[in-house]
């Protein structure tokens, strides 16, 4: 437990530490860029906009390279080459949409900006947008690329630059986000991991549960034996010291916890296979995060409850004041800390490896040094085996402390009385 | 803006939404129809396991009884063994020097009786050589006699020699 709780802000500092050292030359670049758009924004019009577009492709941008690999978009990429996914596209004021995000007619090999512009939406970097202004045409169009510019994105059309809307999200604006004008409900990249994930486990798992029951009384045989140390791993140290003789009702919450974590964890390393960032991914961990509150929470006996709002043995203004309050909001911190530990640890895993790798591209200027970019390898490559082997570790800590933490919570809340 | 691009941070509605049906969905399959049969499994064997040891212990009691038992019959019957050979040797001994004694007395009689014919045998013959001496003794007499006294001569000189005899003694 002391180390997995020491890796994780480790992780953040290398992380913070990494990204800042290889953030200068992209800050750089783009304040050139801003004080640019700034001088010629000034006497012209905003289509100008779209005549640098297509611009910032060609210069490396690490730390949205490093973003760009850890989204979640509407496209599958499997080595160097993109495939379309389902697009569930919802709209207030236009309806519900369901088509392929073939529909945007991006490039096989590419980064996954659409050609095409379709029912009012586009394809920027692999994530379906959508065109806030209503007199943008509805059908099928042939669009002429993306602009970015600070917190805005746009797409040229007729030489005219239209807005872009992302998809809404749950942040309430906080991190640039918000409520926007659509709803994505695509079988994006994630939810394509989480159904993979979910039906190799399930196969796997009702698999091993059939052969228990074909070969009863006999010696566990071959991915029945590989599964079953983790399987009584996880029952004897995490559920059954917590949850005391009540573990058998969650054993499989627990499990179903630590094995989803784990094996989404493991999907998400394997290379040039989507790279599927799912437990890296606010959404995912929050969800997981909500699952762990109400089941902590409706199965929680009156003495929790009695000890959360009116702790015994406390003087009544103390409680009023302090401790009724503080363990009001520890009923949704201890949730709200198993969805940041476990984003924060996968996330920063993903952007330490992907910030060395970067540094092959920062050291040969975008391809134009190969000496520079050879060094690169040398000092990039053992280091992204380094931090692959780590992040191997992280996978199994991380899922192992959701679960036991998930655990003691469970188990706080169903504890009897005894003093 | 550093948040630009960094969605990962900004929940997605739909990845959210996404995320609870597919977990509910694990945790009922999964959790129903693996996770809990396999707990169940392992409880069971677990159990038998256990089970076996407390048997095997319990069976290695009983041997070791039965063993104990055995040894005790053995070293009972190895002595009974010993004391009916005992016994046989000291009744097969006793009939041997009865009849050895039987056969001495029974010998030393019937010797005791040839002996005794044997010297009845020899009186008899004893006395039948004496009987017959004193026939032929006289007979020879007899014999003599009618020799001696056949003429008138011979008489009286027999009966001088006997005066004589007489005179003498």
């Amino acid at each position: 437990m002391n180390l997995s709780t020491k890796f994780p802000s480790l992780l953040m500092f290398l992380t913070v530490f990494l990204v800042g050292a290889a953030t200068p030359g992209f800050t750089q670049h783009e304040n050139q860029e801003n004080t640019h758009e700034e001088a010629s924004t000034a006497d012209h019009e905003v289509g100008d906009l779209c005549g640098h577009a297509g611009h910032h492709d060609e210069e490396f941008d690490p730390a949205a390279t490093a973003f760009h690999h850890i989204a979640n978009p509407n496209v599958f990429s499997i080595g160097p080459f993109n495939f379309p996914l389902p697009c569930i596209l919802y709209a207030p004021d236009h309806g519900l949409e369901i088509f392929s995000a073939g529909r945007f007619e991006f490039d096989f090999r590419g980064h996954g900006d659409g050609h095409k512009a379709y029912k009012g939406y586009v394809l920027d970097a692999g994530s379906v947008k959508r065109v806030v202004d209503p007199s943008f045409p509805q059908e099928s169009v042939i669009i002429g690329g993306f602009a970015h510019e600070g917190d805005d994105a746009s797409v040229c059309y007729e030489g005219k630059a239209y807005p872009l809307d992302s998809r809404s999200a749950m942040d309430g604006g906080l991190f640039g986000g918000g409520i926007s004008s659509f709803y994505d409900f695509s079988l994006s990249k994630n939810v394509v991991a989480l159904i993979l994930v979910f039906a190799f486990l399930a196969w796997i798992f009702i698999g091993i549960a059939r052969s228990y029951k074909e070969r009863e009384g006999k010696a566990p045989k071959g991915i029945q034996s590989f599964m079953e140390p983790m399987f009584l791993f996880i029952q004897d140290e995490v559920a059954k010291p917590f949850l005391g003789d009540k573990w058998a009702k969650y054993q499989p919450f627990l499990m179903s916890l630590f094995f989803f974590i784990l094996a989404l964890n493991l999907f998400g390393q394997i290379p040039f296979f989507g790279g599927a960032n799912v437990t890296g991914n606010l959404a995912f961990t929050m969800a997981l995060a909500l699952f762990t509150f109400f089941v902590v929470n409706f199965n929680g006996k009156s003495e929790y409850w009695k000890h959360v709002l009116w702790m015994p043995g406390v003087p009544a203004a103390i409680k009023a004041v302090i401790i009724t309050p503080v363990e009001i909001l520890g009923l949704f911190i201890k949730p709200f800390t198993l969805m940041l530990r476990l984003f924060a640890n996968i996330t920063a895993g993903h952007i330490v490896v992907l910030s060395f790798i970067g540094l092959i591209f920062i050291f040969g200027k975008s391809g134009e040094s190969l000496g520079g970019a050879s060094l690169g390898v040398v000092v990039s490559v053992p280091l992204t085996i380094f931090m692959m082997a780590i992040e191997l570790l992280v996978a199994f800590i991380q899922a192992f402390v959701f679960t036991i933490l998930t655990a003691s919570y469970i188990g706080a809340a169903i504890e009897e009385h005894h003093h | 803006m550093i948040f630009l691009e960094f969605t990962v941070i900004k929940p997605e509605i739909g990845l959210f939404v996404w995320s609870c049906i597919i977990f509910a969905l694990f945790w009922l399959i999964v959790g129903r129809f693996a996770f809990r049969p396999i707990a169940d499994a392992l409880k069971k064997r677990e159990h038998d396991i256990q089970g076996a040891l407390d048997e095997s212990v319990r069976t290695r009691e009983e041997m070791a009884k039965m063993k104990a038992e055995n040894e005790a019959l053995l070293a009972q019957a190895r002595e009974e063994r010993g004391r009916m050979l005992k016994e046989a040797k000291e009744t097969g001994d006793a009939i041997v020097r009865e009849a050895r004694e039987g056969a001495k007395s029974e010998a030393s009689k019937v010797l005791e009786q040839a002996k005794l014919e044997i010297e009845n045998q020899k009186k008899h013959a004893i006395n039948e050589v004496k009987n017959q001496a004193g026939i032929l003794a006289i007979e020879i007499t007899e014999r003599l006699l009618r020799e001696e006294l056949k003429d008138k001569e011979s008489q009286r000189r027999l009966v001088d020699n006997l005066v004589k005899d007489l005179n003498l003694s």
